[in-house]
């Protein structure tokens, strides 16, 4: 088993968890934590689908990751002020 | 029966999330099959990018638009944040003691200086506009924490929006300097990338700070 298949797993892996923690917990902030997770095993899976068996590593998924990264950190941003602002309107 | 549903459903979910993950495993595996063509096709579209490290030129030059869009997701993220209106109490300075100041004395240039190596090195080694906004906004929350800095709400809004404006006026121009839409000249690209990357370490590094602190900052609303 190559060392970028192992890692492909581990992000399968944390999708999966963070899927399942997305769906049967009920509350707000593990909610947003599993869907954290699930974003850092796309990106796992991103980032290693982008090696290049020796050669030169494929950009685009690099970019792609940097991207989805800034995306995550905002979406968990106002994905907390929303559950705040639920918390205070109870 | 909706007792025996509520007990079968964490089953039902991890088989449904595991096979989900199968299937993901699948495409991945299909995709180390054809990969490599898109790193061609980038390593060789690079001469003309304006920069060095194919990442970057992803970002900046041949995928343009999505880094514009990008910025302009953050900042419609604290626009909603603002809005919602949270009514958190005031952001309190911690309490002031000797190694707190210490470190920040020490760390806050340091903070500036990375962050500017970091928004330089982006052209031709791992670095960019949004590693250098997240070492500025680090350095921002710090001199926020120690209640150093409180900036008012014309600055924190221009700080805000500038990187976003910076990239919609070079969208702009560019139809009438090159005929495409954020296709840079090749000539120039890269000054014109460094613009545009300044810009957005700046908006990157205040919108972060920005979304910790959650709380518009009171100024004059027109």
């Amino acid at each position: 088993m190559m060392v970028a298949d192992l890692y492909a797993l581990v992000g399968v892996v944390l999708f999966v968890m963070g899927l399942s923690a997305l769906i049967l917990r009920s509350r707000d902030l593990q909610r947003i934590l599993g869907l954290n997770i699930m974003g850092t095993g796309v990106f796992m899976l991103l980032v290693t689908s982008a090696h290049g068996d020796g050669q030169a590593a494929d950009p685009v998924p690099h970019a792609m990751v940097l991207t989805g990264i800034v995306v995550a950190v905002s979406a968990t941003a106002f994905a907390l002020a929303l559950s705040l602002a639920r918390e205070r309107h109870k | 029966m909706p007792k025996l549903i509520k007990r079968c459903l964490p089953v039902l979910v991890g088989a449904g999330a595991v096979a989900l993950g199968a299937l993901i495993a699948a495409a991945w595996v299909r995709t180390q099959e054809n990969g490599g063509a898109m790193t061609r096709a980038v390593l060789e579209a690079l001469p003309d990018s304006g920069v060095s490290n194919p990442v970057t030129a992803v970002l900046l030059n041949f995928r343009g638009f999505d880094t514009l869009l990008e910025v302009a997701v953050l900042m419609l993220t604290l626009i909603a944040v603002w809005a919602l209106d949270l009514r958190l109490p005031r952001t309190e300075a911690l309490p002031p003691s000797p190694v707190f100041s210490s470190l920040l004395r020490f760390s806050g240039p340091l903070l500036v200086v990375i962050a500017g190596y970091l928004l330089w090195v982006g052209a031709s080694e791992p670095g960019g506009a949004f590693q250098a906004g997240a070492v500025l906004a680090g350095g921002c929350l710090l001199l926020r924490l120690a209640g150093r800095w409180n900036p008012g709400a014309r600055f924190v809004r221009w700080a805000v929006s500038v990187g976003l404006l910076v990239f919609l006026l070079t969208a702009i121009a560019m139809p009438g300097l090159t005929g495409g839409l954020l296709q840079y000249p090749p000539a120039s690209a890269g000054m014109w990338i460094l613009l545009i990357e300044t810009a957005a370490t700046v908006s990157i590094a205040a919108i972060l700070a920005a979304l910790f602190v959650a709380r518009e900052p009171e100024g004059p609303r027109r």
